[in-house]
């Protein structure tokens, strides 16, 4: 009787009932939930069927709060639907699909779906997760879909120990533990947090998929993206560690998130299960891996765990995987590990050192690696491989004390980059180690020393030539100011510093006095013989007329290192012509100039003409018609005695002829 | 035993011998370690320094010699006033007389008969105890140690000396000084070296001046005026003495040498430097 009246009301095509149609898309139902409830409203009530009791119990309440309340019952048991009271027992199990169809196709294909279709008696089904009558909007709080329930849901089947944990062979464990221990776990169950990642974050709510699948969100492909969903600016945050664009463009170059930071562990651990380094130590550890490379040599595989052990790639808890990005791990028989190298390439230590290896591409040892040289020097050439420590640390290659025997190694004399140099230093090793920095470095045992790096960079090293050379004439002086600033500071207030000396001509730099890799303390006698030579490669004229004067002519004696260099009198750094007032040469300085080597220095002392020459009439008239006068008299005295000594010889052998002459005719008569 | 019957007169006694004792050895220490100093840019004068020790060395050396210089040139004051008391004579007898150094126009006279004789135009003079060229050598040295030292003092002490003179005065005194010395030190190694010792009569050297005789035969062939005048005056027999003792030759000959070849050494030194940095 209810069904003809509602049919004459559905079939009299009402407007409302349309509308209803369109925004509710649900069949419109014969049977009322009333009808339902006449019979499962009664608690306690069961169904028997092959000896087994059912409870048929549906509580209403909890059925009217639910987001199908409005459904009813028949609009999801569809095989209730039948005529007279009894329907058939029992019902069909409710396939959600048949309105959620999309999630249904999701479902189906996602590692829980085949599970079912596998009859797998632990696989999970809509309402294991949803609910049954009770379904409620993920946004209630009640709903088992609420984001701080689901770890609960999802752990009922996946906490440690359960039925389905002890029947499947599921990589990680722990897993619900991990994840309340884990920074995401921690947002959530203790700060309360609702926007920190869940189970379903992840691996989505009905799109669960093995990370071995391409498809899934957990696969190393997809994982990025998946973290991304949350820590969408992390590719800025992180382009200290990794270089940004390698994100997109080479995606394999990139550790994947979960490779550092372990999935359900998320904080400062390791991926510590599949590929970590003990998984690649049960090969590795065998001195006699080997590997048969395309050309027939054969390549060893063999890592010194001893090495690695005092790295600080271990101290910072880098694992293999991270540097051997190319390495992919094979799941299929955890018995048996496979490591499969997707393509033979070196580790590229970009991946985290973007910055440096960006420095390095630019100079010229990132050149000659760009061209594939055979002797280009690589990251490994100067750190080492597994064994790589820290700058600190002593027994480091690139520890101060230690980087000019490593530089050494190619650029000693007879090495392999000594060879190809053609520029004017020689005997680049052996003069440093004879220079103030080298027995600075090795003798006084002093670490601030400048090595190699301290001039040329670490990474940067280029060609005094290239205008981005940290030794390029116009870089020199910074480059030194990094240790001497004092000095550097002095030099820029000097009529040598471009700042003062607007000039075209050549400035001097820090080597041109002070020589690149043969420095010398200023005090020794080869440098303060040298400065004359350095001064004189510019002031050539004043140099000249110095070795006029006793200081210079005493200066080319041995000892002579104790007179007057031009330092002396004109300064070193401070240099200023004498017409400054901050000049050595001033005339209210000039007086204490002199001083340190003539204590009694006085004013018309300093008068003294310290490059004076007489070979200047202009300059020097005095100096020059007493010069001339001097040599008057020298040559008029020689000319005269010089004629009377040359007359005086034949003369003398004449008479001496003539004596002997004289003497033997006597003896002949007697 | 032929040489025990040669006869000898004494021509210098041991004061004289004595002064140009100090002034060998002077000179030659001075004429070295400066023309170390004036050529140091020649390999010889670094050779030198570093032989004798630092430029400091040369210098003390130097400075030391000049004291030296000075007290010879003090001492030879003496050496005047007693050959004046010796004289027995006026004071212008003892400065013009015949055993004067004082040139006088003898000493003109001589020397145009010296060159006469050289291009055969007439004998060879008779010279007296001194001859033009000696007083030169002698004159020369008042001079010298004058125009030299005082310079010299300049250079020792500028500090002091610019109290009273311009600073540039040191340079200047620096000219004179290297000029002058360049001068005395060539002089004494070429003309000196040759007047007194290396003529073919002399060679290799004179060694009256460390001896302080020679023979008479000598004296009459040479300075036929003095011994006329000794003669003349009586007083031959009381210069004559023995020859000197073998030793004494010996050692005469080898620090007289020694002094020549030092000189002599130099000297080509010099030459060559001078033609070397003027080239």
């Amino acid at each position: 009787m209810i069904r003809a009246d509602l049919r004459q009301i559905a079939l009299g095509g009402s407007l409302i009932i349309l509308l209803f149609l369109m925004l509710a898309p649900v069949r419109v139902l014969a049977l009322t939930d009333a009808d339902c409830m006449d019979c499962h409203s009664e608690e306690g009530m069961v169904a028997e069927k092959d000896g087994v009791e059912y409870s048929i119990y549906v509580d209403e309440q909890e059925f009217l709060k639910s987001l199908h309340a409005e459904n009813g019952c028949v609009s999801c048991h569809q095989d209730a639907e039948v005529e007279g009271d009894e329907h058939p027992f029992p019902l069909n199990r409710v396939d959600c699909a048949n309105c959620h169809d999309d999630v249904g196709v999701i479902n189906a294909n996602s590692l829980h779906g085949k599970a079912l279709k596998n009859n797998d008696p632990y696989a999970p089904y809509c309402s294991d997760c949803h609910g049954k009558h009770d379904i409620l909007s993920h946004r209630n709080r009640k709903s088992r879909t609420f984001i701080m329930n689901i770890p609960f849901t999802c752990g009922r089947c996946h906490r440690e120990g359960t039925a389905m944990t002890k029947t499947h062979d599921i990589q990680k464990h722990n897993v619900l533990e991990n994840y309340s221990m884990s920074i995401h776990g921690e947002g959530l169950l203790r700060k309360g947090l609702t926007v920190t990642a869940v189970c379903s974050s992840c691996h989505t709510s009905h799109n669960v998929l093995p990370h071995t699948d391409p498809n899934s969100t957990i696969s190393r492909q997809n994982v990025v993206k998946t973290c991304m969903k949350c820590h969408a600016n992390i590719e800025d945050a992180h382009t200290k560690i990794i270089r940004g664009e390698l994100w997109e463009k080479e995606p394999h170059k990139v550790p994947a998130c979960v490779e550092c930071h372990g999935p359900h562990k998320a904080r400062r651990v390791l991926y510590e299960d599949s590929l970590n380094d003990k998984f690649c130590l049960r090969c590795h550890e065998n001195p006699e891996l080997k590997k048969i490379m395309a050309n027939g040599e054969e390549k060893s595989l063999y890592v010194d765990i001893n090495d690695f052990e005092h790295s600080i790639h271990k101290e910072k808890r880098i694992a293999c995987v991270k540097c051997h990005v190319n390495v992919e791990f094979n799941h299929e028989d955890p018995t048996k590990p496979m490591c499969e190298v997707k393509e033979e390439s070196p580790v590229d230590c970009s991946i985290c050192h973007a910055a440096v290896v960006k420095l390095f591409e630019e100079s010229t040892h990132g050149k000659l690696v760009a061209k594939n040289d055979p002797n280009a020097p690589t990251c490994m050439t100067c750190h080492g491989t597994h064994g790589i420590r820290e700058r600190k640390d002593s027994g480091s290659p690139i520890f101060a004390r230690n980087v000019p025997d490593l530089c050494a190694q190619c650029h000693r004399e007879g090495e392999k980059a000594a060879k190809r140099y053609t520029g004017s230093q020689h005997e680049i090793i052996q003069h440093y180690k004879m220079s103030i920095h080298g027995k600075g470095l090795s003798e006084s045992g002093l670490m601030v020393s400048a090595t190699c790096t301290n001039c040329h960079t670490a990474h940067s090293m280029l060609p005094s030539a290239d205008p981005k050379s940290s030794i390029h004439r116009d870089n020199v002086q910074e480059t030194c100011g990094n240790c001497h600033l004092g000095i550097a500071e002095k030099f820029n207030k000097s009529i040598h510093s471009a700042a003062i000396n607007k000039t075209d001509k050549k400035l001097p730099a820090c080597n041109d006095c002070h020589s690149s890799h043969t420095i010398r303390r200023v005090d020794q006698a080869s440098f303060r013989s040298l400065i004359l030579a350095e001064c004189g490669t510019c002031h050539e004229h004043e140099t000249e007329s110095y070795f006029d004067t006793y200081h210079g002519k005493a200066s080319l004696l041995s000892g002579g290192e104790k007179t007057a260099k031009c330092s002396d009198c004109h300064g070193s750094h401070d240099i200023l012509p004498a017409y400054y007032t901050g000049s050595k040469l001033h005339r209210n300085n000039v007086i204490e100039t002199c001083r340190p080597c003539h204590p009694g220095s006085n004013r018309k002392f300093t008068g003294y003409l310290t490059h004076a020459t007489h070979h200047d009439r202009d300059k020097y008239p005095y100096l020059f018609y007493t010069f001339w006068a001097m040599t008057g008299l020298l040559v008029g005295t020689f000319a005269f005695f010089g004629m009377h000594t040359l007359f005086w010889i034949p003369r003398s052998f004449r008479e001496r002829f003539k004596r002997r002459r004289e003497h033997s005719r006597k003896k002949l008569f007697e | 035993m032929e040489t025990n019957q040669v006869e000898y007169v004494q021509r210098f006694t041991f004061f004289p011998r004595f002064l140009h004792f100090l002034v060998i050895i002077s000179f030659l220490t001075l004429a070295v370690t400066g023309m170390a100093l004036k050529f140091a840019s020649q390999q010889w004068a670094e050779i030198v320094a570093e032989m004798i020790g630092t430029f400091e060395t040369l210098g003390t050396l130097h400075r030391f010699m000049a004291v030296v210089t000075f007290t010879y040139f003090g001492l030879n004051f003496i050496l005047m006033y007693q050959n004046y008391k010796k004289s027995g004579g006026s004071l212008k007898e003892f400065l013009f007389g015949p055993n004067s150094l004082v040139p006088m126009p003898i000493d003109a006279i001589e020397l145009i008969q010296t060159f006469k004789w050289f291009f055969g135009l007439g004998p060879q003079p008779r010279y007296g105890r001194w001859t033009y060229w000696e007083k030169f050598d002698y004159m020369a040295v008042f001079w010298g140690v004058a125009v030299i030292g005082g310079t010299g003092l300049c250079l020792w002490f500028p500090e002091q000396f610019t109290l009273v003179i311009p600073g540039y005065w040191i340079n200047i005194a620096t000219i004179i000084h290297s000029d002058e010395a360049l001068l005395a030190s060539g002089f004494i190694f070429t003309i000196h070296f040759f007047n007194t010792h290396l003529r073919p009569e002399k060679f290799p050297m004179d060694p009256v001046i460390f001896t302080g005789v020679m023979p008479l035969d000598e004296l009459k062939h040479e300075r036929p005026r003095e011994y006329e005048q000794l003669v003349a005056e009586g007083k031959l027999d009381s210069i004559k003495c023995e020859s000197p003792p073998k030793w004494v030759l010996i050692n005469a000959h080898l620090f007289g040498i020694t002094a020549l070849l030092i000189g002599l050494a130099l000297v080509i030194s010099i030459i060559y430097s001078m033609v070397f940095l003027y080239m």
